[in-house]
């Protein structure tokens, strides 16, 4: 995947992760919602490893161990493509 | 605390610049039940929310909102970036331009700035939830989405 398909299918699956995790909120003790919610999680963690080892930093803070890229210089998300 | 993602929840490139669509947005932006507005009113609310999972949700949503706050600042930049000086003024944008220039302030489509008296946080969860649902339904029928339509 190039890095605008890679960052719309973390888009795509943080997004799922999101709308769980609000409905989880409110619904703890769904065990379905909670197995989809580990299972969409895992698949997030390795998307956006696989991002971050081709790409570099996504998170700040200490959040993302890969030595590439540059987070002063990636384009910040407002930029305009 | 909270760590910063370098992505937008949803990704927004904007190729055709429509500035009365901009000036919309401000009250998604800078208004009183604006993104930023809800942000604030959530995460406000949580510390003194007494039951676990409203607490959760005001906490999550919380977050979620500053994420749509940085989308609706990001599609307004986009818009005005490039925008000339008479576009700015046939949108009404002359105002603003002149104290804001074409930063991305907080205020809604008549100027008015932002003010935390927009929110409240009372310590009672009834009054707090009803002021959150009142606010998350005056965004919803807001003008703003049938400004869109213009």
């Amino acid at each position: 995947m190039d890095q605008c398909e890679l960052q719309n299918r973390i888009s795509e699956v943080q997004f799922v992760c999101i709308e769980l995790n609000l409905y989880l909120d409110t619904h703890p003790d769904d065990q379905a919602a909670r197995s989809d919610y580990y299972t969409y999680s895992r698949l997030l963690d390795e998307l956006v490893t696989e991002y971050e080892t081709e790409y570099g930093p996504l998170l700040g803070f200490g959040h993302s161990p890969a030595d590439v890229g540059c987070w002063v210089c990636s384009e910040w998300p407002w930029e305009r493509k | 605390m909270w760590i910063y993602q370098k992505k937008l929840e949803f990704p927004i490139n904007i190729t055709n610049p429509d500035l009365k669509v901009a000036k919309a947005l401000m009250a998604q932006y800078g208004g009183p039940d604006s993104e930023l507005g809800a942000g604030m009113r959530y995460l406000t609310q949580r510390f003194s929310m007494p039951d676990d999972r409203i607490r959760a949700t005001l906490n999550d949503i919380g977050t979620e909102e500053i994420a749509h706050w940085e989308m609706i600042g990001t599609m307004i930049h986009q818009t005005m970036e490039n925008a000339s000086l008479s576009d700015l003024e046939a949108a009404g944008l002359l105002g603003y331009y002149t104290m804001h220039g074409k930063a991305v302030y907080p205020a809604d489509p008549n100027g008015v700035p932002f003010t935390a008296s927009y929110i409240q946080a009372t310590g009672d969860p009834l009054a707090d939830i009803a002021e959150d649902m009142a606010a998350e339904g005056a965004a919803w029928i807001s003008a703003t989405f049938e400004a869109f339509l213009l």
